[in-house]
């Protein structure tokens, strides 16, 4: 069986069948890893007897004749920012390196209620804070694509295994563009839903009001089939939405001609790379080709996205990251003369880099003097960003960009410049600040044979419109 | 230039760091030049704008109401049984750097 070309429906229909059973899937996989993810470095953790577990009693199911649930049997994996009970959860860093969460994020307990086989977890930038991988405190994720180049972050490792056939779907977070940016430099389909759309119960959190949850896969209809599977209301998030969810792969079928796309000439100014602008403006006259009508909006303080972004993000990371003391979990400092000592060096010693600048600059922003120049000023620009959408909505259904400016870049091109790095996510930061639902899918490649991402936008909780033009564009592409 | 080494240990003593000479150094140079990026926010007039804390709170919340009552939409009724208990204490206490079985144990308190 080809791992590498597996989608859900396959996979679980050859379980089903009984022409491959759920737990010789995930032997497959396991060895799969074993012999590719040193090149590669996907996964952090491997959770054997957990995927082993629910092999067994979906291998039970398939043998008693029963149906299998929408993910029966297949492989998947979870950026290991998401809590899994009894399974070592590090978000990326030493300072969380040992810890064994006691409970199951939502999330994943959603997966695995839906017969998906928890293979492990997934490499990442630092409490998710990066553009490239090279944050991890444990190695950095190479892009399957080529290897001297980065896979994006931050959930390079989910998007690189997806990638490289080491799991059928993974779960990524996305904050500032953390899963459409490496989707789209690993030429795989990545989904940010709408914020509240996916419940952020057992995420370890980086910023709050911006972190989601959502899949990276090999077709947009798997995408689809796991937003399906992951979304709704739930108790433990009050700030997940009491909002229906549609029958998301129902709704893949609906025709797309007739639908107004936007394009904003804001996301093709300075700093495109022009391989990139040539394949999203080719994707987009296919779209018309396909019947879409092609509308001009404009977005126009989408300048302002980043710098408004490195101030609200890092505000909640400085305060989240708080809770990272070395009392109740995680690295504590040894020979620590008193708790104020322990405290500073547990932390010193703990974070990285990149997120000790991120809670400087948070703390900088929230710090007496600054929280109305800074901190207040970026909530109120974060209102002109949502109400440029709100705009442009009123006008289109859906709205093209690139994913990202460029194809991705080498390992250590961008590390000792963080302002470089950080606009890495110039087009993507948009649609966390104003909550609406992003998909980054592939569309074509640079003379070097990288991936490029186009990324479609859509209206609060509407991912079913965004999904359909997705599933319009690949099928109408597929070679 | 905005921040100093001077203003780098007082953040760092906010937000429970120490950092070495050399992170307090790179920090000046990279904080100034986020910070001069930021800056560009001053381009913008909002003065009559309201500044947004939460993308949930455009839905859901009932304008017609007041206070709290605004929100009942993410209130639900407390947990008693079911889906999450407070944990058994040998769990919470299970990934403690150090306990004594009964208690988090940590360095002394008072310095002196």
């Amino acid at each position: 069986m080809d791992l590498d070309s597996l989608t859900i429906d396959s996979t679980r229909t050859a379980v089903a069948e009984r022409k491959t059973t759920a737990t010789a899937l995930a032997e497959a996989f396991y060895d799969k890893i074993q012999k590719d993810d040193p090149q590669i470095g996907a996964y952090l953790i491997l959770s054997k007897n957990r995927a082993m577990e629910t092999a067994g009693r979906i291998d039970r199911l398939a043998a008693e004749g029963n149906d299998l649930p929408p993910l029966g049997g297949v492989p998947v994996a979870i950026k290991d920012v998401m809590v899994t009970r009894g399974v070592r959860s590090t978000a990326g860093s030493k300072i969380l390196g040992n810890y064994i969460p006691p409970y199951d994020c939502t999330a994943v307990a959603r997966m695995e209620a839906a017969g998906a086989i928890v293979l492990g977890k997934l490499n990442c930038d630092e409490f998710a804070m990066g553009s490239s991988n090279e944050n991890s405190a444990f190695h950095p994720v190479r892009n399957p694509r080529d290897t001297s180049r980065v896979p994006g972050g931050s959930s390079g490792g989910s998007a690189a295994a997806v990638a490289a056939g080491m799991a059928v779907v993974a779960l990524g977070s996305d904050t500032g563009g953390s899963i459409r940016q490496p989707a789209s430099f690993c030429g795989v389909v990545g989904l940010m839903p709408t914020y509240g759309r996916v419940s952020r119960y057992g995420l370890i959190a980086f910023a709050s009001s911006l972190d989601h949850i959502g899949p990276l896969a090999r077709t947009v209809k798997d995408a689809a089939i796991v937003l399906r599977t992951i979304a709704g209301r739930d108790p433990m998030d009050s700030t997940s939405a009491d909002v229906p969810v549609p029958n998301y792969v129902a709704e893949l079928e609906k025709p797309i001609r007739g639908l107004k796309i936007g394009v904003a000439k804001e996301y093709f100014g300075e700093g495109l790379d022009s391989e990139v602008r040539n394949a999203v403006e080719t994707a987009i006259e296919k779209l018309r080709s396909l019947g879409c009508e092609i509308v001009p909006v404009s977005l126009p303080h989408t300048e302002y996205a980043i710098p408004t972004y490195y101030i609200v993000a890092t505000a909640e990371a400085s305060s989240n990251l708080a809770r990272f003391d070395g009392v109740r979990y995680g690295y504590r400092a040894r020979n620590a003369r008193a708790l104020s000592d322990m405290y500073r060096r547990s932390r010193d010693e703990g974070f990285g880099a990149e997120v000790k600048r991120r809670i400087m600059l948070g703390t900088y922003a929230l710090s007496a003097g600054y929280y109305d120049a800074y901190y207040l000023k970026a909530q109120k620009v974060r209102t002109l960003l949502t109400r440029d959408f709100d705009e442009a909505f009123k006008k289109v259904d859906a709205i093209v960009t690139p994913t990202s400016p460029t194809a991705a870049f080498k390992l250590g091109e961008k590390v000792n410049d963080p302002l470089a790095m950080y606009l890495a996510d110039i087009y993507t930061v948009t649609a966390d600040l104003a909550g609406i639902p992003g998909i980054s899918i592939p569309c074509g490649e640079t003379h070097e044979k990288l991936p490029i991402g186009l990324q479609i936008l859509g209206r609060h909780f509407d991912e079913a419109t965004i999904l359909r033009v997705a599933h319009a564009y690949e099928q109408a592409t597929a070679s | 230039m905005k921040v100093t080494e001077q203003s780098v240990v007082y953040v760092a003593d906010l937000a429970n760091l120490e950092l070495t000479d050399e992170e307090r150094g790179r920090m000046v140079r990279d904080l100034n030049s986020i910070l001069d990026y930021i800056d560009r926010l001053n381009e913008l007039d909002t003065s009559n704008v309201a500044p947004m804390a939460q993308t949930s709170d455009r839905y859901g919340v009932d304008e017609s109401k007041q206070g709290t009552e605004r929100f009942a939409y993410a209130s639900r009724d407390d947990i008693r049984e079911g889906l999450r208990k407070s944990l058994p204490h040998e769990e919470a206490l299970a990934n403690a750097p150090e306990s004594d079985g009964t208690f988090f144990k940590v360095p002394k308190v008072i310095e002196r």
